[in-house]
């Protein structure tokens, strides 16, 4: 009877009793959630247009934000190094491209996924030689990153909103937004998605695989300066910033490894319910730190019942 | 001409299907069990039993155990340290509740647990495919090792959260434990490692592994043949648990000696992936191949530079390691997709019909 209580009662009795910290939970859900969905919007536009589950994605965050604060430790100004991050970002995509995705054209799924699971230890090991292990800070003030805070008073209670992580929430909206014009407007992105609905017409009209792997491993590199740059500015520099491709993939799950919407809601909807079970069940009832799985358990649970994900195109399998 | 197969007949099929058609191959095989047993031991050192021989053949066993489950019935798994978790606590559970427990039983024993929570994990595979079940066997692995981090009864509330081998003894020899000599360990692994590798070849020739393959070559086309694929999956994950959950056990008691939760984080699991995919998918065979690569990689690093006079600083060999073997996992899918296991199977080709090309 208490833990039905534990369970079922007493966190509604919280949200409601507290509903400014309720508010100040989905808040901080919701910016995680934007970087998740940011994060899974890297993997899907690969996935789509090559079938590679990019493992490389989380790394790739890491190595991006580490070049520019590393560039920023020698003496470059911080908007120049964004833009030779960029340049970097784009040199690496051309490099996959060439050594890694050109070669092996054709092999199975499992056979790519593991090259880019290479590509994650090549970096790792780059980036420690390049740049240290150590944590470095990410330069949020010669960004132009606002620091302060806005403080609300919902029904009498208080909200605490960064500007930092406001800065986020609208960057990413604006990235997003930028990246669906972009997929559905131009003569490029229009490209990248024939490519993802059908390989081989695609090509027969005349797309270029090499030009959009290309093209797609750029974008997913600037999603990684924009994501590692956002994560850095709250919890520093380091190689453990990896463990972001890992929040990313349990969003691919719900949201379907194909679905640009289902990456979006996906990470929305993930990133506000880990944070509301963490506080109101998980912390109480299990001893904490349950965000490392929760998303996994919801989206398997999910999977369950709808096999392709929430948003996912419909498996028909033909023998 | 050292591979000759003329003139080796077979005049039945039991002969036609045997293990080792040709005599040749039965050959090597003997050399390279009388290396295992008799020479390796003999000339090692306390040092190559630790950092080489063991850990070849724990990873090698963990390797052959996801091959089950992703070589042979094509389901991807990428929580395979997660599992060895499990049979590295079931078994620390079962020492310490029973301390009388013959420890070869327990390790044994402690594989059937895994298999257990391998099938629970394994029942969404039922629905779900390709990189869904991917993700979805990560949720294994990250809900397990939070489990083992906060069921302190797992860990018997030891205040530091690890588990700590006790020494055992077995018929007055001790196996386990900081008193347990290098070579007696060694022994017992390669002991378990040939009698499970024995038993899985059969499988997987047998009747069971024809319908994992059909199942990994086309499941919907197995199962118009009537091959019921609940059990064909529910199998494969039961068996591959089972013996990732003993070399888990064996890892942490014939090796490590001691360990932590995150012992068993990611990195474990992909290192078993690598040996695995690099080895061969499918083969049994390739999980050797790959494990010696992966792991006397490091050590080569480590020791050869020194050898010829360079110095290099340990965090810069590590560092370097990581991305030797991350570039090594490219070229070698690049030049061979099939991994080691098809370069030997090509060799082996070529000797056989050579000196003429065709």
């Amino acid at each position: 009877m208490e833990l039905l209580n534990e369970i079922f009662v007493a966190p509604f009795a919280d949200m409601v009793a507290a509903p400014d910290f309720l508010l100040q939970v989905l808040w901080e859900g919701l910016v995680s959630g934007v970087l998740y969905a940011l994060i899974a919007l890297g993997f899907v536009l690969i996935f789509r247009s090559s079938r590679i589950l990019n493992f490389a994605q989380g790394i790739m965050v890491v190595f991006a934000a580490l070049t520019m604060v590393g560039l920023h430790e020698k003496g470059v100004p911080a908007w120049i190094a964004v833009a030779l991050t960029l340049v970097v970002m784009f040199g690496l995509a051309v490099a996959i491209e060439r050594a890694v995705l050109r070669p092996l054209v054709g092999q199975p799924d499992i056979i790519l996924f593991m090259a880019t699971i290479g590509i994650t230890l090549f970096l790792i090991g780059a980036g420690e030689i390049i740049f240290g292990g150590e944590n470095k800070v990410m330069i949020t003030e010669e960004l132009g990153i606002p620091t302060g805070d806005t403080v609300l008073e919902p029904w009498g209670g208080l909200l605490i909103l960064q500007h930092g992580d406001i800065t986020v929430v609208l960057v990413a909206a604006a990235l997003v937004l930028a990246l669906l014009l972009f997929l559905g407007k131009t003569r490029m992105g229009r490209a990248i998605r024939a490519l993802g609905d059908d390989h081989q017409a695609a090509l027969s009209v005349g797309i270029s695989l090499q030009t959009i792997w290309v093209l797609v491993w750029f974008i997913a590199g600037i999603i990684a300066l924009v994501t590692g740059i956002a994560w850095g500015s709250r919890a520093g520099v380091s190689f453990a910033l990896e463990v972001i491709a890992y929040k990313a993939l349990p969003v691919l799950m719900l949201g379907g490894l194909e679905s640009i919407s289902g990456a979006i809601i996906g990470g929305l909807m993930i990133g506000m319910l880990e944070k509301l079970f963490e506080i109101y069940w998980g912390g109480p009832l299990l001893g904490g730190n349950t965000e490392s799985w929760f998303a996994y358990v919801l989206a398997l649970l999910v999977l369950l019942f709808r096999p392709q994900g929430l948003f996912g195109e419909k498996i028909i399998e033909r023998v | 001409m050292l591979y000759r197969t003329a003139g080796q007949f077979k005049t039945s099929y039991r002969a036609d299907q045997a293990l080792f058609p040709i005599r040749q191959d039965a050959f090597l095989l003997g050399v390279i069990l009388l290396c295992a047993w008799v020479i390796f031991p003999l000339t090692a050192s306390e040092f190559t039993f630790q950092t080489i021989l063991t850990p070849i053949l724990i990873y090698s066993l963990a390797a052959l155990g996801l091959n089950i489950l992703t070589g042979f019935a094509g389901q991807l798994s990428l929580g395979t340290g997660a599992f060895m978790g499990v049979g590295a606590y079931a078994c620390y559970k079962l020492i310490t509740l029973m301390p009388w427990l013959n420890p070869v039983v327990a390790i044994l024993m402690s594989g059937v647990f895994s298999a257990g929570v391998g099938v629970l994990f394994g029942i969404p595979s039922l629905r779900i495919k390709g990189f869904y079940l991917a993700i979805a066997t990560l949720a294994a692995q990250f809900f397990l090792v939070w489990l083992f981090e906060k069921w302190a009864w797992l860990y018997n509330f030891n205040s530091s959260g690890a588990i700590q081998v006790p020494n055992l003894d077995m018929f007055g020899l001790y196996v386990a434990g900081p008193q347990a000599s290098s070579m007696t360990q060694y022994y017992l692994v390669l002991g378990i490692t040939c009698l499970l590798t024995w038993i899985c070849i059969n499988l997987t020739r047998g009747t069971l592994g024809r319908t994992w393959k059909a199942t990994r070559d086309m499941d919907i086309a197995a199962e118009l043949i009537g091959i019921d694929l609940m059990r064909s999956k529910l199998t494969a994950f039961a068996v591959s648990s089972y013996v990732v959950g003993v070399a888990g056990a064996l890892f942490v008691f014939m090796w490590r000696g001691a360990a932590e939760p995150n012992l068993f984080d990611i990195p474990l699991s992909f290192r078993v992936l690598f040996i695995a995919i690099i080895g061969g998918l499918g083969s049994v065979l390739g999980n050797y191949l790959g494990a010696i690569l992966i792991v006397g990689l490091p050590v080569v690093l480590n020791t050869v530079p020194r050898a010829i006079g360079i110095e290099i600083d340990s965090a810069l060999v590590e560092h370097l390691n990581i991305m030797i073997v991350g570039t090594l996992i490219i070229f070698f899918l690049v030049v061979e997709p099939h991994g080691l296991n098809q370069l030997w199977r090509l060799i082996r080709e070529k000797l056989i019909i050579w000196p003429f090309p065709h």
